[in-house]
């Protein structure tokens, strides 16, 4: 069965430092799509525990609504991720999300030990999801198999800073630096049909660069962004944000091809294009993203 | 006696006409004689009004025990002049003075000591902090503190109900005649709104300043034809709290979402549309919606006829870009708006009885269509406190705030829902300092809340797509996240009474009762 919300929107996923409760306490109230609660970087290595014990609280008294909760973990190089895992399901978070990822088995390590966590703690299993993060040229290359590797892997993100590095390169306006892996992780995300998500923006000043950013972001096809602070959030939701001639079409698209197929219909035409149930998820998605909005409030969202 | 926000007034406060506050428009139409000072002609040509120091100053005018001395805020943290008077005052034995300040602040911690040895027994004040907060809130002053906002200032003083013996008004730059201005020396503020009035109805005035200017000092806030004496002393005020060099636009992602929702409030009321007027205070988030409503009139094609209220860079950038027309400036915040005032085409001093007074024959806060206000605590009623803390303890200042929320058309309070682990939004306020009947919005971090009152604008917002709660949901939301905050304990006595802008009784503060562990 596929988990309902494996294909839910995720237009921005918000990092939040699991050191620092008072980031974690409210960050909904920014409604991004998702966050993030970070025991990774962000912790310094002797909070780790503390970390911990914060993220289970917040995980288990805080009301984040509709807004998914993500927990990055630590590497599977280090001895903490095996207990991140086991803090992350009994506090009831919807997603771990793997940094480094490099091979297809270390999602397969990951996905054991949830189930175990999930056994353990009482949890429905194979609620908890999984996303990955290519941080170097060796996950880049591997991308096809790690998007592939797990039943509940919903998505990857790029997270270009490492990758820049190990590229000899860094950030650059344009982003033709990191066009090429931005395009293999895509093409892996898409083959396999989950999602994919691009990488933080850290230059709070330069809002300009994070627009252009984001713009090149949906024209290359990603599902999101990820996101370190709250004012990043609005901009990534209106760039998302289709226009109302892309509503009307796609409204019109999906009652189309719905009627068509409950007539038996395959292809057809509509306004002299042809269309068949390839157009279907696109148009869904458009209708999603502006529900998302506030600008469609019909029924055609599945 | 019981008044219309639900407080409960000693009727012991009840004589010489006064009366419990009935709504905001209760004595529209009233008819009053306006007093006039005791002034002393100048009929023989002088060559100077120039005294050598303040204690010349307080024996020529007279000062004795039991009068009232007035002084204005205008250099914010930064004054020095109340202390140098009073510290003269103390020095010369004199006792049983009333201070009426436009505003008193940290920077007077002094008179602390004062109020305890009863050299001041009086208080009558827009705003009270630091540690004169804590020695009235704690019964020792000898008569109850009077809380005005600034338009019911200058109300009580141009109805007679505050009379002035003698006003000290500090100057940037003054001639030796008396001709005043805010800007010039090395203490500037901009303007001298706060003063006009007690320049005019003072027995007595003096101006204070670190810099004297040739005469005639022109075009003067203060006018000559009004002021006794000069004097000169070495510092005014500390340039660096007077005005801030600039004002730093808020980068808290919390209060950046609040001013965003509160332009989003605004942009969907009817009145937002070309020539509307507007006033933010101070503070991050009111600034920062400076920042959004100029991205939204661009957006819309519009322009702002005036703003007003504090005044700083934002708004003054805005006057230069074109986007807003006037500027009337009571009161300037950063350097930005010292550097504007009278000097921008467009950017004009008035006095404070123009910007709010309630019983003149029309004030500009009655033209505003939005303001934008903070609140330490609004409660279910939406009746507003900006002066007692959580614990009871005088720290705020009604200022502007019930002026501004009485005369717009649409009132908007910007706060967060908790501090730390206080609640903001709450059952019932300490103290009411702005009756609910004049707030129409609370917009918080947690959501926004529109008052029952105003169905139109619950209307308006709901057409623009913009989601609403009650006001009960979020306080309810306030308190499961800190708790339900235990209720203070107070003494009977009256330490302060709160005035409305119109001289009705809105509240009294009463004596904190000391924590006990």
């Amino acid at each position: 069965m596929i988990h309902p919300d494996k294909n839910r929107l995720r237009r921005t996923m918000l990092f939040l430092s699991a050191q620092r409760p008072s980031q974690m306490k409210d960050a909904y109230i920014y409604r991004p799509d998702s966050v993030i609660f970070d025991l990774e970087d962000a912790v310094a290595e002797s909070e780790k525990d503390a970390a911990r014990f914060s993220l289970f609280h917040t995980l288990k008294t805080v009301d984040y609504g509709d807004c998914e909760r993500i927990v990055r973990i630590n590497g599977l190089d280090t001895p903490h991720w095996r207990e991140d895992i086991r803090a992350s399901v009994a506090g009831g978070a919807e997603g771990i999300r793997i940094p480094k990822c490099e091979s297809a088995q270390e999602v397969v390590e990951v996905e054991a030990a949830i189930e175990a966590a999930e056994e353990e703690f009482g949890r429905p299993v194979g609620r908890t999801l999984v996303m990955a993060a290519i941080e170097s040229p060796r996950g880049v290359l591997n991308a096809s198999a790690i998007c592939e590797a797990g039943r509940r892997m919903f998505g990857v993100a790029i997270s270009g800073g490492d990758l820049r590095k190990a590229m000899q390169t860094r950030y650059y306006p344009k982003g033709e630096e990191m066009l090429v892996p931005r395009g293999m992780v895509l093409l892996a995300a898409r083959a396999a049909g989950v999602q994919c998500f691009d990488t933080v923006f850290t230059d709070l000043e330069d809002m300009e660069g994070f627009r252009r950013e984001v713009q090149q972001n949906k024209e290359m096809g990603f599902d999101g962004k990820s996101v370190i602070n709250p004012r990043q959030i609005a901009i990534v939701h209106e760039i998302f944000t289709p226009t109302e001639r892309e509503i009307i079409e796609a409204e019109r698209v999906v009652r189309a091809i719905r009627e068509q197929a409950a007539e038996g219909v395959g292809v057809f035409t509509l306004d002299g294009k042809m269309l068949d149930m390839a157009f279907l998820p696109g148009a869904e998605r458009v209708l999603a993203l502006a529900q998302a909005a506030g600008l469609y409030e019909g029924d055609l969202v599945p | 006696m019981m008044n219309s926000v639900g407080r409960d007034i000693p009727d012991a406060l009840l004589t010489d006409g006064k009366e419990v506050f009935r709504g905001s428009h209760h004595r529209d139409g009233l008819i009053y004689t306006k007093p006039g000072p005791t002034v002393r002609a100048g009929v023989k040509p002088l060559h100077s009004k120039l005294l050598p120091n303040l204690r010349e100053a307080i024996v020529q005018c007279g000062i004795k025990d039991g009068m009232t001395l007035s002084f204005h805020h205008h250099f914010r943290d930064g004054d020095y002049v109340v202390n140098l008077v009073m510290a003269e005052i103390a020095a010369m034995g004199i006792r049983d003075i009333t201070i009426a300040a436009s505003s008193l602040g940290s920077a007077h911690d002094p008179v602390a000591h004062m109020i305890e040895t009863g050299i001041v027994t009086g208080l009558q004040t827009s705003g009270i902090r630091g540690k004169i907060g804590e020695a009235v809130s704690h019964g020792k002053l000898k008569t109850p503190c009077i809380l005005r906002s600034h338009g019911g200032r200058v109300r009580a003083i141009e109805q007679g109900e505050l009379h002035i013996d003698v006003a000290f008004i500090g100057a940037p730059t003054s001639d030796e005649y008396g001709n005043s201005r805010g800007t010039g020396g090395k203490s500037d503020c901009g303007v001298l709104s706060y003063a006009m009035a007690d320049a005019r109805y003072a027995d007595k005035v003096v101006v204070v300043t670190d810099c004297l200017v040739d005469f005639p000092n022109f075009p003067p806030s203060i006018e000559a034809v009004d002021v006794d004496y000069v004097v000169v002393v070495d510092a005014i005020g500390d340039p660096q709290k007077i005005a801030s060099q600039a004002t730093r636009l808020s980068k808290d992602p919390r209060e950046l979402k609040m001013a965003e929702d509160c332009v989003r409030v605004v942009a969907a009321t009817p009145y937002f549309k070309d020539g509307f007027s507007f006033q933010t205070g101070a503070g991050g988030p009111s600034l920062a919606t400076n920042r959004f409503i100029e991205a939204e009139m661009e957006r819309r094609g519009i322009t702002m006829q005036w703003a007003i209220g504090g005044i700083s860079q934002s708004t003054v950038d805005m006057l230069h870009k074109g986007l807003i027309k006037y500027i009337v400036d009571a009161q300037d915040f950063d350097m930005a708006a010292v550097r504007s005032v009278n000097n921008s085409p467009g950017h004009f001093e008035i006095s404070t009885s123009q910007y709010a007074n309630p019983m003149n024959k029309g004030a500009f806060v009655n033209k505003l269509d939005f303001v934008v206000l903070a609140a330490l605590e609004i409660d279910v009623d939406f009746n507003v406190n900006v002066v007692t803390g959580s614990d009871g303890v005088l720290r705020g200042a009604p200022g502007g705030h019930p002026d501004a929320a009485a005369g717009a058309k649409c009132c908007i309070i910007v706060t967060p829902l908790v501090r730390g682990r206080m609640p903001t939004v709450c059952e019932r306020v300490v103290t009411v300092t702005t009756p609910g009947e004049n707030v129409d919005v609370l917009v918080t971090d947690y959501g926004i809340a529109v008052n029952p009152a105003r169905p139109d604008l619950i209307e308006a917002l709901a057409k623009a797509g913009i989601k609403t709660t009650t006001i009960e949901a979020l306080k309810d939301k306030a308190y499961a996240m800190v708790g339900v905050p235990d209720p203070l304990d107070f003494y009977d006595r009256v330490v302060a009474v709160v005035e409305a802008r119109d001289g009705t009784l809105l509240d009294v503060v009463r004596q904190i009762r000391p924590l006990e562990l």
